[in-house]
C-alpha cells in the first residue's frame, strides 16, 4: 500500500456506520450459506416492482361484482385471496372486515409495522411511524379526519390491530354509480388507503366529485 | 379528549406511492429478514417480538419513529436475532465491519469496493 501515498487522498469515499452494518452482516451471512446476494437481488426488485396495493385493488373489485366470492372473501379471507394468486410472506393469515353503513374499519399495527404484503406492497413511511401506530387507537376520528375520512357520529369505527399472525385488509364500500363498470374498471377506484381504512375509494369518471 | 390533546398530537407523516426504500441499504436489510425466516432461522413471530422491542427501546431513547428510521430498527432487531440464534455473533460482527470500513478507505476512488481491499485481509499476506 506505501507505494500508493504519493497521491493526494481524494478518495474520500466512506459508508455510513449503517452501510457498513448491513456490509457485514450481507458478507457473513453469505459466507455461512445462509443467503445468497442474488436471491436478495430477486427478492428486492419483487417488492419494488411486483407486489403492491393493485394485488388488493382486484380482490376488492371481485368481491364487489361477486357476491359468492364476497361471502368466501369474509369467511376465509387467506383462501379465497389465494384463489386470485396472490400468496406468500405476510398473507398467511388474513382477515377481511368490511365497510358498511354501521362499521368503518381501521387498520393498525401498534407495535411494529405487521401489514399484508401479498395485496398491499410493503406499508407506506406513515404506517410504520409512531405518531399513525398510537393515534389510530387512541384517537381514530381524529386521524381519519386528517387522512380528509369523515366518518358520521352514528357509524361505529372499529380499529383492528393487526400482528405477526393475523393481518387485516378493509374490504370499502363500494361506490354509488358504479353499477355498469366490470371488474378491471372497479379496482382502478380501489385505493392503497382505502384499504387500510384511511381513505374512501375514488368515485367513478364522470361523478361528480 | 380535550383541544389541548389534540394540540400536542404529533402530525402523521404521510406520503404518496413512494419508493419503497430510499437506500439500497434498507432494501438490504429487509431481504436478508426475509431469506433468513424462509430458511427457518426463526418464526415470524420471534421477528415482530424483536421488532416491536427495537422500536419501542428507540422510542425511549428519544427517537421520535416519524418512520424515517425505521429500517435501522429493523437491521437492529435482525443484528441481535442472528446472534440469539448463533448465526453471527456481535464479535464477528463488530470485526467485519471494521474490515470492510478499512476496505473503503483503502479503495482508490471509482473502484469496486472489495473486502481483499482491506489492508490487513488475507489477500495482502504474502
Amino acid at each position: 500500500m506505501g507505494a500508493h501515498h504519493d497521491h493526494d487522498h481524494d478518495h474520500e469515499e466512506r459508508w455510513s456506520e449503517v452501510e457498513l452494518r448491513v456490509k457485514a452482516l450481507e458478507s457473513l451471512l453469505t459466507e455461512k450459506g445462509l443467503v445468497d446476494p442474488a436471491a436478495l437481488e430477486v427478492l428486492i426488485q419483487t417488492y419494488e416492482t411486483k407486489v403492491g396495493p393493485r394485488n388488493g385493488a382486484q380482490v376488492v373489485a371481485r368481491a364487489w361484482s361477486d357476491p359468492a366470492y364476497k361471502a368466501r372473501l369474509l369467511e376465509d379471507a387467506t383462501a379465497a385471496i389465494a384463489e386470485l394468486g396472490f400468496t406468500g410472506r405476510q398473507g398467511e393469515d388474513m382477515v377481511v372486515v368490511e365497510n358498511t353503513e354501521a362499521v368503518h374499519n381501521l387498520v393498525v399495527c401498534t407495535l411494529c409495522s405487521c401489514y399484508p404484503w401479498p395485496v398491499l406492497g410493503l406499508p407506506p413511511a406513515w404506517y410504520k411511524a409512531a405518531p399513525y401506530r398510537a393515534r389510530a387507537v387512541r384517537e381514530p376520528r381524529a386521524v381519519l379526519a386528517e387522512f380528509g375520512v369523515a366518518v358520521p357520529e352514528e357509524r361505529e369505527v372499529r380499529v383492528w390491530d393487526s400482528t405477526a399472525e393475523l393481518r387485516y385488509l378493509v374490504l370499502p364500500q363500494r361506490p354509488p354509480g358504479t353499477e355498469g363498470l366490470d371488474e378491471g374498471a372497479l379496482a382502478e377506484l380501489v385505493t392503497r388507503d382505502s384499504m387500510i381504512g384511511v381513505g374512501e375509494p375514488l368515485p367513478p369518471a364522470g361523478a361528480a366529485a | 379528549m380535550t383541544t389541548t390533546d389534540l394540540a400536542q398530537s404529533p402530525a402523521i407523516p404521510r406520503d404518496g406511492d413512494g419508493p419503497v426504500f430510499r437506500e439500497p441499504w434498507e432494501a438490504a436489510a429487509f431481504a436478508m429478514a426475509v431469506r433468513l425466516h424462509e430458511r427457518g432461522l426463526f418464526t415470524w413471530k420471534e421477528w415482530a417480538a424483536t421488532l416491536s422491542e427495537e422500536i419501542a427501546a428507540a422510542q425511549d431513547r428519544g427517537d421520535p419513529d416519524h418512520g424515517d428510521t425505521y429500517y435501522r430498527h429493523w437491521l437492529a432487531a435482525l443484528e441481535r436475532l442472528v446472534a440469539a440464534k448463533g448465526a453471527v455473533g456481535p464479535a464477528e460482527m463488530t470485526a467485519r465491519r471494521d474490515a470492510w470500513d478499512r476496505a473503503v478507505r483503502a479503495t482508490p476512488h471509482g473502484q469496486p469496493i472489495l473486502l481483499a481491499n482491506d489492508p490487513r485481509s488475507c489477500a495482502h499476506r504474502p
